[in-house]
């Protein structure tokens, strides 16, 4: 397998404008005589399916929600950021650019990132346009607060639901071109696999949600904006439904995995209560901008947080990262919170929380202010915990959150499969080992409006696409290997739920592939995961039948996928024998217990080819260089 | 704590439905009321009986999925709640509940609690929209929106979708979810150029979706879980009576979404 990164040559701001001009076009007449389908509908999925039908291509979308407009994407809360420099506080493209290298722990590609940075004023701009209604100053112009992992204030937000209002409005752009019968729209339907004809992505095969029927659809080219895999953890931030059955198919048809062990755990998450505890609920980062984390000092102190005077609380990350303060990256502030708990200082019942205190703020901002910043947050914990947070500090933990990993792709959002393109969430690209906040609803309309619509151009003008038939035999065989999964679950009728074994690899997942992994740990994972995986085939119990709505059958289908996938984070954890970002080895780590890269044998993306069920993949390696961002230890102290 | 719930099941789109009786024992009042029922299916399954098919996704109360009639009042008794959020400690021990899909003309049953609510889908695809073609927006300052204005509209765009105004109605009107987009749209600039159009494409859709008419329940309010105020009905109503009046053209003209 070739890795060809496929990035254009010359100075880093002129990369993408060149290749824009480089590449093929397809004739506005001719565009029609394309069919483009789209697994997808979260922001990247959307603004790429409603682009490309504006632009004349025959687009067929698929999500498996009851509507487009549910995509996970609406659950984003804090922002976008964006190079705009409306604050005038030193903000360009070139900044963005190097926040998030730097951000990413020098692990993603440069000219990427560039290109990301470039496009997101024209994503800004748009989405205004479109009638996102993004919170505003008094004299009319937009607002912006700050996010961890900058010193400058670009990012851009609609209250606590800025993911809500830019799916919307992508949505809407897409229901228009749906009204207009230029993409015809699948909801309830869950992919299940890709097609290949002539080595070439050519198609899908879906299930229908509610009758069970099991479809092939055929078109010149397939993209994925299927999202993130972090529900491999069970408990985590997504929705329940997200997952990576998608993109696993697709890995198992040739498509290249880039870096599976990158997670993003996030720090600032409401604690588990129970057994019961079925998801985990974000309080958005934009939090600690007034948000001050703290814990007590002493171990095992059982006071309550008022009761905890000023000098008996560590501030830690205040005290460990003075100018960055509660503000330092995620990856950074989720394992300092690990570190604290570790050291038996946790708060609340399960000594697994830190406190998060609006008290100084509220005092000086005045608590109506504080209720219009954030009060959507606020509520939402209260419902959650029954706490009032106006009185008593919140009480946070991390969780997973974010999967930096995903299908390999190049310059052009191709995979290694010619023809698969794959966007947002789904992709690898650009956040490196690890993601800065806001920067992922910015990735996905840049795929999706701004980067495909073109490069995909490029592929259809440098190719021939000969017409394909329903009955074509790679059709017919993915349809008949969908309906043999689907009856070989059904008729297992073990003694386990679908969700116990969810729980169980979730378990297994956190404590071994989370903030901090280690060789042995990891060993032990890779032991217990295919062991739990031959269990689930033997032993998980699906009831009802195929042609229904069969909600424990959806699961079952994903899990199945998480038991694989798992496994394959757990190996390329293993391998990448350093610390960078998110992925933290606990081998390699600074005096001070800061990751410890090490840039000269990991400077690269491992992508992972997939040998056979039985065999164990084998890891490419696409060295990464750093020609504008010299490579430096992180430091946000 | 200990409950009984009397819960709707229904096989498919064109079977008939029926409530059949459950225990759900040892729930814990941190429990989410979603996780209340991932338990007693969890049970379910175990004993070999087919588990309860219900709606969600986000389990944060923003994807609009999720929807439960509890005890007469769609996402139940908490205000300004969605099923996903609402938790156990809003009920106690011993207490009967009764679970209902969302019930309406314009939003059939599929299974159990599950509806199918693609006429919103439809109702957006005919004018819910402010047509701006990737690309060729102008900077996003070059258009001044006034605090007021883009409050007014966020407030308005809060809405998630869940259909539950069209639940508490009476008539099976969703005119509260309609009025929210409209407003949303129109309290900005940008959405002015459509404006009239919008309002009369919209609700000529809503009508044929067989949604009901609107007589003032104020139902709908009282059950929307991100407080949509019925104002915006009112609001709705002005745009599309001075749309209808005076652009008789747009009237008679198809939308280009129909
Ligand atoms: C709680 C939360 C808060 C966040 N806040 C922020 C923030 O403030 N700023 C920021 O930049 N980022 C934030 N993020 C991250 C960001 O929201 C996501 O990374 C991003 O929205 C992903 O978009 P996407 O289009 O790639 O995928 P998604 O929005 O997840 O969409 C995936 C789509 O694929 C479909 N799909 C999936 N699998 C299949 C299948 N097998 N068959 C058919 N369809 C399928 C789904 O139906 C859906 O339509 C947040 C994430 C979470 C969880
Ligand atoms: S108006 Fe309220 S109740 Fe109706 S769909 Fe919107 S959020 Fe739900
Ligand atoms: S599950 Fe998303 S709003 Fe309830």
């Amino acid at each position: 397998m070739e890795l060809k990164s496929n990035v254009p040559p010359g100075p880093i701001e002129q990369k993408w404008t060149r290749h824009k001009f480089d590449m093929k076009l397809v004739n506005p007449a001719n565009k029609r005589k394309y069919t483009v389908i789209v697994v997808g509908s979260g922001l990247a999925g959307a603004s790429a399916a409603a682009t490309m039908a504006e632009l004349g291509y025959q687009v067929q979308c698929y999500c498996y929600q009851d509507t487009p407009r549910r995509a996970h994407s609406i659950a984003a809360q804090g922002g976008i950021n964006a190079a705009k420099n409306y604050q005038n506080d030193g903000d360009s493209v070139f900044r963005l650019f190097y926040d998030t290298v730097k951000g990413g722990d020098f692990r993603s590609r440069e000219g990427n990132v560039h290109r990301l940075a470039e496009v997101s004023v024209n994503i800004i701009d748009q989405c205004v346009a479109q009638g996102v209604p993004f919170a505003r100053e008094y004299g009319g112009m937009l607002s912006n607060r700050s996010f961890g992992g900058a010193q400058v204030s670009r990012t851009f937000y609609a209250r606590g639901q800025t993911g809500q209002q830019l799916l919307l409005g992508a949505y809407q752009a897409l229901e228009r071109q749906i009204g207009l019968g230029a993409v015809k729209m699948f909801t309830r339907h869950e992919m299940q696999e890709l097609i290949l004809v002539d080595g070439r992505a050519r198609g899908i095969v879906t299930r229908d949600m509610i009758t069970g029927k099991i479809e092939s659809h055929i078109a010149d080219a397939v993209v994925l904006a299927t999202g993130g895999y972090g529900t491999v953890f069970y408990l985590a931030t997504y929705a329940k439904g997200c997952n990576g059955t998608a993109i696993w198919r697709a890995y198992k048809k040739g498509a290249a995995f880039g870096n599976p062990c990158y997670t993003q755990i996030h720090p600032t998450c409401i604690p588990v209560t129970g057994e019961h505890q079925s998801k985990l609920t974000l309080m958005s980062e934009s939090l600690r901008n007034d948000g001050r984390i703290w814990v007590p000092k002493k171990k095992g102190d059982a006071r309550s947080p008022g009761q905890i005077p000023e000098d008996e609380r560590d501030y830690y990350l205040e005290r460990k990262y003075p100018s960055f303060g509660n503000l330092a990256p995620r990856d950074i502030s989720s394992r300092a919170a690990k570190a604290v708990c570790d050291d038996g200082r946790g708060v609340g019942s399960t000594g697994l929380g830190v406190y998060l205190d609006f008290a100084d703020a509220i005092q000086r901002l005045g608590e109506a202010t504080i209720r219009e910043r954030y009060g959507n947050l606020f509520d939402m914990y209260e419902r959650i915990t029954g706490e009032n947070p106006y009185k008593v500090p919140m009480r946070i933990y991390p969780a997973a959150h974010y999967t930096m990993g995903g299908l390999w792709v190049d310059y052009n959002l191709m995979s290694t499969i010619p023809g698969l393109f794959v966007l947002g969430e789904a992709n690898f690209s650009d956040h490196g080992a690890n993601r800065l906040g806001a920067s992922a609803l910015m990735q996905g309309l840049a795929d999706g409006y701004f980067i495909l619509p073109y490069t995909i151009g490029n592929y259809f003008a440098s190719n021939k696409f000969e017409k394909l038939a329903g009955a074509h035999a790679a059709f017919k065989s993915g349809e008949t290997s969908t309906a043999a999964r689907v009856q070989k679950v059904l008729s297992i009728n073990g003694q386990r739920t679908v969700d116990s074994f969810h729980r169980e690899l979730g378990s297994i997942m956190w404590e071994f592939c989370g903030m901090g992994r280690n060789e042995k740990g990891l060993q032990t994972a890779l032991q217990k995961i295919p062991a739990l995986r031959e269990e689930f085939w033997k032993n998980v119990r699906v009831l009802g039948e195929g042609e229904e709505i069969n909600q424990s059958l959806e699961k079952a289908g994903r899990v199945a996928d998480f038991l694989e996938l798992g496994e394959l984070m757990c190996l390329d954890a293993l391998e990448r024998r350093e610390s960078c970002g998110g992925h933290f080895r606990e081998e390699f780590q600074t005096e001070d217990g800061e990751a410890l890269r090490d840039d000269e044998k990991f400077c690269h993306v491992a992508a992972w080819e997939f040998a056979g069920d039985a065999k164990k993949p084998v890891r490419h390696v696409e060295p990464l260089a750093f020609e504008n961002v010299h490579l430096q230890t992180r430091s946000y102290k | 704590m200990n409950l009984t719930l009397h819960i709707w099941r229904q096989k498919n789109r064109h079977a008939e439905g029926r409530f059949v009786t459950y225990e759900a024992r040892g729930i814990s009042p941190d429990m989410s009321f979603l996780e209340m029922l991932d338990v007693v299916n969890e049970g379910l399954i175990l004993k070999g009986e087919e588990p309860i098919a219900f709606d969600h996704d986000c389990r944060e109360g923003i994807c609009g999925q999720c929807g439960v009639v509890v005890n007469g009042s769609p996402h139940g008794p908490r205000p300004a709640t969605t099923t996903c959020q609402l938790h156990m400690r809003s009920f106690k021990d011993g207490d009967v509940l009764t679970l209902e899909p969302w019930r309406a003309n314009a939003f059939p049953v599929i299974k159990d609690l599950i509806v199918d609510r693609g006429a919103f889908d439809r109702i957006i695809a005919t004018g819910g929209f402010i047509t701006a073609p990737t690309g060729n927006a102008p900077d996003g300052n070059a258009i001044l929106v006034p605090k007021p204005a883009a409050d007014r509209s966020m407030d308005a765009a809060a809405c998630i979708g869940c259909g539950a105004c069209v639940a508490a109605c009476p008539n099976g009107s969703a005119m509260l979810f309609v009025a929210a987009k409209i407003a949303h749209l129109g309290y900005l600039p940008q959405g002015q150029p459509e404006r009239d159009r919008r309002a009369l494409a919209m609700v000529a859709r809503m009508d044929e979706e067989g949604f009901g008419a609107c007589t003032n329940h104020g139902e709908c309010e009282a059950a929307c879980p991100k407080e949509i105020p019925i104002e915006f009905i009112a609001r709705m109503n002005r745009d599309y009576l001075k749309a209808a009046l005076f652009s008789p053209a747009e009237r008679s003209g198809p939308s280009d979404g129909a």
